[in-house]
Parts: C-alpha cells; structure tokens; sequence
C-alpha cells in the first residue's frame, strides 16, 4: 500500500512538471533556432527594418511591417472584444434573469469552441466580400476584417474572465452602496466595476494576448501584403500570418527560417509578457478584494 | 423620551419563493429609543428588518403582504422610492463590509450618490460622522488610507460613519457585534446608547445581555412568529409568554 502510494506520488508529480519541461524546451529551441541570425542581421535593423524581402537577393529582414501589422489588427480587435466582452458580462452579472443567463453563458462559450480556421473561412467566404460591397474597398481580406474576426474570437475570454471578476465583488459591498441610497446604476459604477477593476483589467490583457497569437484567421483573411499598414482597410500580414506561410517554403537553417523563428521569439516574450502582467493584475485583484490566501 | 411611533410594521407577511419567513408580524418601533429583535437562528429577525429599508427588494421571488410604515407614509406603496427610503433607514450589516476605497471616500460615498458636491460640506459632515461614530481620533490622521487596513471593529464603526453622513433617521443594525471582540463590543454599544439620542434604532442581536444593556425595547421572534413585544425590562424580568422565558433564561434556542 505505502509503494503503491509513492508510485502515484511520483506519476503524478511528473505529469505536473511535464508542462516546465516543455516549456524549457521550447524555449531552448527558440533561441537555437534564431539567435543565429543576429550575425549576419542587426538586431535593429532586423526589428525596425521597414522591409520583409525575405526571399529577394539580397534578402530583407524588416520586420517592423510585420509588427505594426499585429499592432494594428490587435487594437483593431480590442476595439470589438472589450465593449462586446465587457459588455456581456455586465449583462450577464447585473441584469440577466436567471433564463437568460442559462441560455447566454453556453453561447457565449460555444463562440471559443468553434476552430479558428471556421472563423477563418467565415471572414474569407462572408465578412470580406460583404464589407468589401457594404463599404466600396478595393479588398475585403484587409486588416478591419482581420480586427473584427478576431475581436469576435476574442469575446469568450474577456466575457467570462470579466464575469468572473464581477461575480467575486461581495454582495456586501452592493448592500453598502444601496444602504446608503445609492441607485443600482451608481452601485455599478462606482463600487461593482472599480471593485472588479484588475480583474477587468486582466481580462483585456488575456483578450489581447489571444488576439496577437492567433495564426489561421488572420492568415486567411489580413489579407497577407508585408508592407506598413497606413489604413484599416490595407491588406496586412501580422508576425503569426508570415510564420505561417513561409515556413514550409523557407530552407531549413537558412537565414528565412532563422527569421521566421526570431519572429516566434518575439511574439513569444510579448504574449509571455502580457501573461505575466495579466497573473500580477489579477493576484493585485484578489489581495484587494481579501480573496488571496 | 418622545414616545411617538418612527416605524410601524402592520400585519406582515413575507415569504421566499414558498417559504414563509414572517407570519403577520405587527411592530411599532418608537422615535429616539432602541429596539432589540431577539430570537433563535433563522426565526426571520434579518427578514424582518431588512423589510423595513426595502433591503430584501433585490431577492427574486420574494413577496410581501402587509405593510410597513415610516412616519405614516407606507413605504412600499407604488409612489414610495426605495433609494430614498435607504437614506432616511440607514443599515449597518453584521459583518463591516467598508469599500475597497479610502477611510474618507467611504464615508463621502453616500453624499457622493446623493449629488452633494460641495467639497467644504462634505469634508465637514465626514470629519462629523467620525467623530459621532467615535473613530475620528484613531484615523485623523489616516484618512486617505484603505480603509481595508482598519481592525474589525474600527471597520464597524467606519461602516456606521458611513451610515450617519446621510443623515439617516433610523438605523438598522443587524448583528453588528457579530464579528467582534468584546472591547469592540463595548465600543460599539456605547454608540448605540449616543446615538440613539438623535437616531431611531433598531438592532438585531443574538446576545440577550446585549439586548438588555442597550435596549428600551425587545421584540422576540420565533419561527417567523412575533410572540412578545414589551419594554426591555418587563420582557425580561416578567415575559408574558412561556416561549419568552424559555428563551430567556436559555431553555432553547
Ligand atoms: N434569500 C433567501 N431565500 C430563501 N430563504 C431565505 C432567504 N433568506 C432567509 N431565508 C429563510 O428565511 C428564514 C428566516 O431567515 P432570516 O435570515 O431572517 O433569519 P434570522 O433570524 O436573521 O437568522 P440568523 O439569526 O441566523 O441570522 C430562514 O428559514 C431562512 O432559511
Ligand atoms: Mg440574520
């Protein structure tokens, strides 16, 4: 009995270090892969470059068309998942009847089960021509259609982390607020969402990180041209679009494929970065609010 | 002691969904004195004086037959404002429950939601407040802290700082030593005797002795039930009904 336990102790710790270890790995290869490139690249140029010609002679590294690109379809998707987000989950926590609720909250989580190449091919098929006639562009597959597929992908997570967040402001201070004759919509504003303000403020950083890491819609319908987005409506090839769809072309271990890889690098020490300000945000939200051990 | 009638609650009903929490409670509650509701758990004291701010409005499916009155105006009548009614029946909850904000916006909270803008007033009436709720002289000089960092009992007398700036006339207090050390205690129904000088009062308490120190009159409720309601003095040292004195002297309950 007391082997069999240990043997199970062991398993499962394992198991539970497994993940530190991929993590490590993937990291190690991400430097491997790239770091290489910075001989023969500045990292400068390589980062404020204004132009991807990586298959030219001589070739190109510029990436900056390719960050402002994410830049740009990023806030673009801000602009549609935090007021649709934030939104919802007001809705759902302040004034949906327990119906609604029941009905809403299974939606809203289907919409992050669909695969994102459905919503890929619903901005190629659908959106894109629509906008495309609805509002006289030369292309549909351009960097609003990109924000608004992946502003719409990007709900789910805002909504549930921000209803989360709402639902941990303690009915006590609702009571407080309306003890002292304050009205439902002052209760909302002025002790509901500041209470749950880094929790709010979580649930952005999280809706940006999936926004900027999000690969196949943005490479079916950004439209894919690496040049500096001067318009919402340009065709743009966000830093995941371009590791997409070079890659398989790019000769293993030439200075492409180091490219490409340094791009990964990039977008990985950003989204890491938003991971770990969104984790101290939200320990700051739980010791505010007395919820942290 | 003016005897005149603040509140009145006249043949209440109140039920949750099916469950009957109060079964034709009538209760007069007198100006400028302290009334204690006394009663085993789940007898419906919280039920009960959450009905008399329209705290229970915000549960679904609960209704009330009956009514209850504040100086003769029916406060649950179509034209009665319940936000309006919350500020003349201030409610200070058992366990302190201040805003993540400052010791100062807590208190200005409530004037704030009330459109009084005017800074001086507001500064003066929160300086009032905390020395009425006699905590000024342990925050005078930490007013812009969180007031999350204050002890326990100092948040309870912030939350009742935060009560008196809207200038209620009666106030509710529904276990407000619950979470309380007994010095704390003390303080807090040392309070209750110097506002009651000014305030209506109404508290709910578990602890008779309590009831017997600050009360001029207790109400005993059981199942839902009110079964005597008298004098402090007389209820405890000649209960009319058996129940009373069962209760009393700690038979059951
Ligand atoms: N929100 C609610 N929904 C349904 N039933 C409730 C609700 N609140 C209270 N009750 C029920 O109503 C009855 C009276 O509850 P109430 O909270 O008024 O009792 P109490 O006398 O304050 O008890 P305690 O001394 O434990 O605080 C109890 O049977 C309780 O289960
Ligand atoms: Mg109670």
């Amino acid at each position: 009995m007391y082997i069999k336990e240990k043997i199970y102790r062991w398993i499962f710790t394992v198991l539970a270090f497994s993940s530190f270890v991929f993590l490590v790995g993937i990291i190690i290869v991400l430097f491997r892969e790239s770091l290489p490139l910075f001989q023969k690249v500045r990292l400068f140029d390589f980062l404020l470059g204004r132009f991807w010609y990586p298959t030219y002679d001589p070739p190109e590294f510029g990436i900056l068309p390719l960050i402002l690109a994410s830049v740009w379809v990023t806030c673009g998707a801000l602009c549609v998942c935090v007021p649709l987000g934030i939104g919802s989950a007001l809705f759902l926590n302040e004034l949906a009847t327990p119906g609604q609720r029941a009905v809403l909250k299974p939606l809203i989580e289907i919409l992050a089960s669909i695969p994102s190449i459905v919503y890929g091919f619903f901005g190629m098929v659908v959106l894109a021509p629509f906008l495309q006639q609805l509002l006289h562009i030369p292309v549909g597959l351009c960097a609003f259609s990109a924000s608004l597929i992946l502003g719409i992908m990007a709900v789910p997570t805002v909504c549930s982390i921000a209803e989360d967040a709402l639902s941990y402001v303690p009915r006590s201070f609702r009571e407080a607020s309306f003890a002292v004759g304050a009205n439902r919509w002052q209760t909302l504003t002025k002790v509901v969402i500041p209470a749950a303000g880094s929790g709010i403020s979580t649930a952005i950083i999280l809706g940006i990180s999936r926004a900027i890491g999000e690969t196949m819609t943005v490479l079916m319908v950004a439209g894919g041209a690496a040049v500096i987005p001067t318009s919402f409506f340009m065709p743009v090839r966000p830093m995941t679009a371009a590791i997409a769809a070079e890659m398989g072309e790019a000769p293993m271990g030439g200075l492409h494929y180091r490219a490409l890889f340094s791009i990964a690098l990039i977008l990985f020490l950003i989204t890491f970065l938003f991971n770990i300000i969104a984790e101290l945000v939200s320990r700051r939200f739980r010791l505010k609010l007395g919820l942290a051990q | 002691m003016d005897e005149a009638i603040k509140m009145k609650a006249e043949n209440v009903n109140f039920f949750y969904g099916k469950t009957q929490a109060l079964k034709d409670v009538s209760l007069d509650i007198h100006a400028h004195s302290v009334t204690a509701i006394i009663g085993p758990s789940g007898c419906g004291k919280s039920t009960f004086i959450r009905l008399l701010n329209r705290m229970n409005d915000l549960i679904p499916h609960a209704q009330l037959i009956g009514r209850v009155y504040l100086d003769c105006q029916d406060v649950f009548s179509h034209a009665a404002d319940p936000v309006e009614l919350r500020r003349r029946v201030g409610m200070v909850f058992q366990k302190p429950n201040p805003f993540p904000k400052s010791i100062f916006e807590n208190i200005a909270y409530g004037l704030h939601v009330n459109n009084i803008k005017d800074k001086d007033f507001v500064e003066t009436r929160v300086i009032e407040s905390l020395k009425k709720a006699a905590l000024w002289e342990e925050v005078r000089h930490r007013l812009h802290e969180s007031a999350l960092k204050l002890s326990g009992g100092q948040q309870q007398r912030l939350c009742i700082a935060r009560c008196l700036a809207v200038s209620p006339e009666v106030i509710l207090f529904d276990e407000p030593c619950a979470s309380l050390d007994p010095i704390s205690t003390a303080k807090i129904e040392e309070l209750i005797l110097e506002l009651k000088k000014e305030y209506t009062i109404v508290i709910v308490t578990h602890n008779m002795q309590q009831a017997a120190r600050v009360a001029d009159y207790t109400a005993f409720f059981l199942l839902g039930e009110l079964i005597e309601f008298n004098k402090t003095q007389e209820l405890f040292t000649a209960p009319k009904d058996k129940r009373t004195e069962a209760y009393i002297t700690g038979r059951f309950g």
